[in-house]
């Protein structure tokens, strides 16, 4: 018996040094194939976003040419208590109150409606969410021509706001929304076909035996057994939606977004980074988008753990 | 109460025929079997009845009502899936409970009637939970509540049974057949185990290919097999088939020649066959015995406690499996051995070789 435990006493330290240098070896075969990822996340990622908390706390005089020079915390109720940043941040929030719930609910309708098994319904399932696949530009481009005064689809339809759409306070917004709506269109009715892959035919077809409706169908089983899809869209595209940008720098521009309530949060930071070369301010703006953009995703991850009771 | 008719009922998919000019009464209070192996139309046929498919040609009837364009909803019909189909965002009693809701019940009615129902299937104490929050066994019941809830013309019910594990099969199958038989509700149920349909159905319908091959009662099946396809099916293992010829034997008496012997024909088969035939032998109807008529060669021996299975080969190649009791002497592969068959003229069973059906009584 003593014999047996110090022998295995004996392998087993020997063994653990082997398997201590076998790790070592896995360890380091592991960070030498995540080097190249991890380069080009510290470079493009992780060191800016470090510098932008170093930024926040360094003021950039006006006049050019002058040092930036260190002001801890002081610029930071200043930058967010000003108008310019209020804003902006009231516009985005209507931004997204605008298009987040009805690129979603029209992606919800787009999917259930080609969530079927017809001959040909691949076309539309690729013409719905191609939207995914159209540059920022691109799109833009093309609504900016729709809404043109002169030779656009709104005056051929008798509607001539004036001043034009894009010039006008009241409709610059909503038609930013537009376009910003039928860009996530795609993502939007993707995201819930795959959902509605998951939700099975025999769920909907017992429903309808026993007796509910296609209405009924659809509310009370497919939208709740879509739900956490349904958080999931609603807290990509939310994201999405505070970070728009290209929409309104080409159709309205830095000259009238202000003017328009057009000025959306990253719209606002790029402009007081670039044409007012305020880096310290527009890193303590930037700062504020990662707070919102995190706490959507820490939202979003506590409720994938709650779904779990989905699951069968 | 209601009876189901299926009258010339055909279904398309495409280009193939899932069910093919199916003609079945069902009565009402029965509980009828759809039997077969799977991509027969068994499933499909149910779900003509539940209206979750459209017939292509034909009509089915429920309680002497046309419902091919009735809507599943308006069909009063209740169907129990091989998934269950539980409702898992909802608990137990709102999972039963979501029939009455749909045709508008009052909350005081639809509790006592979830309670009752769920009494009846001993899930009285699961109301609360959610199906993910179930076993097997108690999942199937739920799925059963929902179904009797409603107290409904028709119950359908698709190879419920095949997600259980064995033991638990064995205990729900009689638990089925008493609830069914107490509500006295016309049901139909699809399966592909033929234990299941033995010993479920009033009566058994097969189907292969889309066809209906044979009904009749569990008994009649077994003893009596219309055709080739039903004979083969019904049994574990199925009847032996041999192909061979009505021959003359002794005495002016007729005999049919298969490899490896030649078997008399009783009386009652004289005059119904000529020419080529196939024989059927179940192998509980066989003996391994050097005076028997048939010589075989032993390929296989299994031994399954209660019996052995003495599987053999004929000269031409045709597979001959023996049932012995378990005392009796057991060959050993490779012995060539001669084989008796019971002397009841019933054991005999004889089909057309071209048409593969049954000749005779």
């Amino acid at each position: 018996m003593t014999v047996a435990s110090v022998g295995v006493g004996g392998g087993a330290t020997s063994r653990d040094t082997a398997r201590r240098s076998r790790r070592l070896r896995e360890m380091g075969l592991a960070y030498l194939l995540l080097a190249p990822a991890l380069l080009a996340f510290g470079v493009f990622t992780f060191y800016p976003f470090l510098r932008n908390f170093k930024l926040m706390l360094y003021e950039t005089p006006p006049v050019p040419g002058l040092p930036a020079h260190y002001v801890g915390l002081h610029q930071i109720v200043p930058t967010l208590t000003s108008t310019q940043f209020t804003q902006s941040l009231v516009t985005t929030l209507i931004f997204v109150v605008l298009v987040v719930p009805l690129s979603l609910v029209l992606g919800l309708l787009l999917a259930v409606a080609a969530h079927r098994r017809l001959k040909g319904i691949a076309i539309y399932r690729m013409i719905f969410s191609s939207t995914v696949v159209s540059s920022v530009a691109v799109a833009s481009v093309v609504f900016g021509t729709l809404l043109n005064p002169v030779v656009g689809l709104l005056p051929w339809l008798g509607i001539n706001p004036s001043p034009p759409a894009l010039e006008n306070s009241t409709w610059a917004l909503p038609a930013v929304a537009v376009i910003t709506i039928w860009q996530f269109l795609g993502l939007s009715f993707i995201i819930m076909s795959a959902g509605l892959q998951s939700v099975p035919d025999e769920l909907l077809e017992a429903a309808q035996i026993d007796g509910a409706g296609a209405w009924t169908r659809f509310w009370r089983m497919t939208v709740p057994l879509l739900s956490p899809t349904i958080f999931f869209a609603l807290v990509v595209s939310t994201i999405y939606a505070f970070q728009s940008f290209g929409a309104v720098d080409i159709l309205i521009g830095y000259q009238n977004a202000a003017n328009l309530h057009a000025n959306v949060l990253i719209y606002e930071i790029v402009n007081t980074l670039q044409m007012e070369n305020n880096p310290g301010a527009a890193a303590i703006m930037a700062t504020v988008l990662f707070l919102i953009t995190l706490g959507l995703t820490l939202l979003q991850m506590r409720f994938l753990e709650r779904r779990v009771h989905y699951a069968n | 109460m209601a009876e189901v008719s299926f009258a010339g009922v055909t279904k398309r998919f495409g280009d193939s025929v899932a069910v093919d000019g199916l003609t079945l009464d069902i009565g009402d209070g029965e509980l009828l079997v759809l039997l077969g192996s799977s991509g027969c139309g068994k499933t499909t046929a149910l779900r003509l009845v539940a209206g979750l498919e459209e017939v292509s040609e034909g009509t089915i009837s429920i309680g002497g009502r046309v419902v091919n364009e009735i809507d599943p909803k308006d069909r009063d019909v209740a169907m129990v899936f091989q998934s269950y189909a539980l409702y898992p965002h909802l608990s137990v009693a709102r999972n039963i409970e979501f029939p009455l809701r749909q045709r508008g019940m009052a909350k005081e009615e639809r509790t006592a009637k979830v309670k009752e129902a769920a009494v009846t299937l001993g899930l009285d104490a699961l109301l609360d939970r959610k199906p993910s929050q179930l076993s097997g066994g108690q999942r199937q019941r739920v799925a059963l509540a929902r179904a009797i809830v409603r107290d409904p013309q028709v119950f359908l019910m698709d190879e419920p049974l095949s997600n259980l594990d064995a033991a638990l099969r064995v205990q729900t199958r009689a638990d089925i057949v008493a609830l069914q038989s107490r509500l006295s509700t016309t049901t139909l149920y699809v399966t592909h185990d033929q234990v299941e349909a033995m010993t479920m159905g009033d009566r058994i319908a097969v189907m292969s290919q889309g066809v209906l091959q044979q009904v009749a009662a569990p008994e009649d099946l077994y003893a009596r097999p219309a055709n080739t396809f039903v004979a083969g099916f019904l049994g574990s293992p199925g009847m032996n088939l041999l192909p061979g010829r009505i021959g003359r034997g002794v005495d002016d008496g007729f005999t049919v020649e298969v490899s490896g012997g030649s078997v008399p024909l009783p009386p009652a088969l004289r005059t119904a066959a000529a020419g080529l035939v196939v024989l059927g032998l179940r192998p509980e109807s066989l003996r391994i015995d050097p005076l028997g008529p048939l010589r075989a060669g032993v390929t296989i021996v299994e031994l399954l406690g209660a019996e052995t299975h003495v599987i053999c080969t004929t000269p031409d190649g045709s597979r001959l499996i023996v049932r012995q009791p378990p005392q009796a002497a057991k060959p050993a592969p490779g012995d060539q051995v001669g084989i008796a068959i019971d002397p009841d003229p019933a054991a005999l069973h004889l089909f057309d070789a071209a048409s593969t059906q049954r000749l005779g009584p």
